[in-house]
């Protein structure tokens, strides 16, 4: 157990190697250390964060969804409602243009028969009177043709 | 290794011998150590003064130094917040504890304590360790190279242990000087635990007290290490068939011995510290 310079030469060493480790080893790996806690606490964070959102977002599109159903449904109804106002309001104006065809067609029927009357009525007269005529030229009873024209014209 | 042209006494003093190199008063040079009449001249240890080096112990101590600050450096270097490697893992964990039991101990704010304890814990652990390396290896391949003289384990002198305290020391010093004055520092040595009129007194007590922190750092270290490294020695006195049912356990206790002191040296230093930060 002699003491000597060893002791010194200790020292020095040591004192190096402190000064060493301060400056090259200590802050690198104890920032390296704090950086990864804060990392970890930021993850863990998010990940909460994460999980809050993804059970929102499950909300909002299970509420979106039963909106959109409901919405479907009533545009559905009204569709329904309009198709069937449609096909009654085509059938009212099938309907109604029926009746107005056959109206202009009867009208026209009348008018047709009462023209077709007026020209028999007038061709009848005619022939009457050229009927006569001829029974004129044969012989003339002007008593009994006078009362057939009569009974004619009456009947037409 | 007990061969039979040497004695159980060469043997063990042979392996307590340091490879001292100094000024020999006797033989008025510089030169190596030397026990034994065969090797040459006589110079033996005691009669070097102090101006003499270890030269095994400084090698020693220095290169498991250089191989921690390179090991952690190499760390440092690439380290990574992210998923850390193999090496990086196993630092880490070091600097964890180590930064814990700081934090733990020592409420100030100072940005030496933490790397300086990480240093002693290391550079302390790594001298300790080199006494589970067989006893005889080393000291046989510098023998075979001529070089007489080999302790591998630089925490068996009292100068390896001995200059870490005094650090020490110099360090309770300096931020007792830092934190409280010169004058508070004296204060704090003068006037407690006895009353104002017994400075002297208390004075003295407190010197004695504050001079036995390194010598108890210094002596318990190297106390250990020289206890547990003399039993290795005459374990391997036994014959070389029954060595390993001493050595064997003794190793294995020896791991924790090791490690504890490492421990112990370092937790005393952050205690030291953090009492000469606190004001009384």
């Amino acid at each position: 157990m002699n003491i000597n310079l060893t002791i010194i030469g200790q020292a020095i060493a040591f004192f190096l190697f402190v000064v060493f480790c301060m400056k090259y080893v200590w802050p690198p790996i104890t920032g390296a250390l704090a950086e990864r806690k804060k990392k970890i606490a930021e993850g863990l964070d998010a990940a909460d964060r994460a999980e809050r959102d993804l059970k929102l977002a499950q909300e909002k599109a299970a509420d979106d969804m039963r909106a959109s159903k409901e919405e479907a449904a009533a545009i559905i109804e009204q569709a329904n409602k309009r198709a069937n106002q449609i096909v009654e309001e085509a059938k009212e104006q099938a309907r109604e243009e029926a009746n107005r065809v056959k109206a202009s067609a009867e009208a026209e029927i009348e008018q047709e028969i009462n023209r077709a009357k007026e020209a028999l009525r007038a061709q009848v007269g005619a022939l009457a009177i050229a009927g006569a005529e001829k029974i004129l030229e044969a012989s003339v009873d002007e008593k009994a043709h006078a009362k057939l024209v009569e009974k004619l014209a009456a009947e037409l | 290794m007990a061969s039979g042209t040497v004695t159980s006494s060469e043997y063990i003093s042979h392996h307590l011998t340091n490879l001292t190199f100094g000024y020999h008063e006797k033989t008025d040079s510089w030169r190596f150590v030397n026990t034994d009449p065969a090797n040459g001249e006589l110079a033996l240890p005691h009669e070097f003064g102090f101006w003499a080096v270890n030269v095994d112990t400084l090698l020693w101590s220095i290169g498991l130094g250089l191989l921690f600050m390179w090991l952690f450096r190499k760390v440092a270097k690439s380290v990574t917040s992210g998923v850390p490697g193999g090496g990086q893992n196993f630092v880490e964990t070091i600097i964890e504890f180590v930064d814990d039991n700081v934090k733990g101990i020592f409420h100030h704010k100072n940005p030496v304590i933490a790397p300086l304890s990480l240093t002693i814990f290391v550079w302390v652990f790594l001298m300790n360790l080199m006494d589970l390396v067989p006893i005889d290896w080393v000291p046989y391949i510098f023998n075979e190279m001529g070089v007489h003289y080999m302790k591998i384990v630089p925490t068996t002198d009292v100068n390896a242990t001995g200059g870490m305290a005094l650090s020490v020391f110099a360090l309770i010093v300096y931020y007792s000087i830092k934190q409280k004055g010169i004058g508070g520092f004296i204060k704090e040595l003068s006037f407690q635990p006895l009353p104002k009129i017994f400075a002297p007194f208390n004075l003295f007590l407190e010197v004695v007290g504050l001079l036995a922190k390194p010598v108890s750092l210094a002596l318990r270290l190297f106390g250990n290490m020289y206890a547990g490294e003399m039993i290795f020695i005459l374990i391997a006195l036994l014959p070389f068939w029954a060595q390993w049912v001493l050595s064997v356990p003794w190793a294995i206790f020896h791991i924790l011995v090791i490690t504890l002191q490492a421990f112990i040296f370092m937790v005393l230093t952050i205690v030291y510290l953090a009492m000469a930060h606190d004001d009384h």
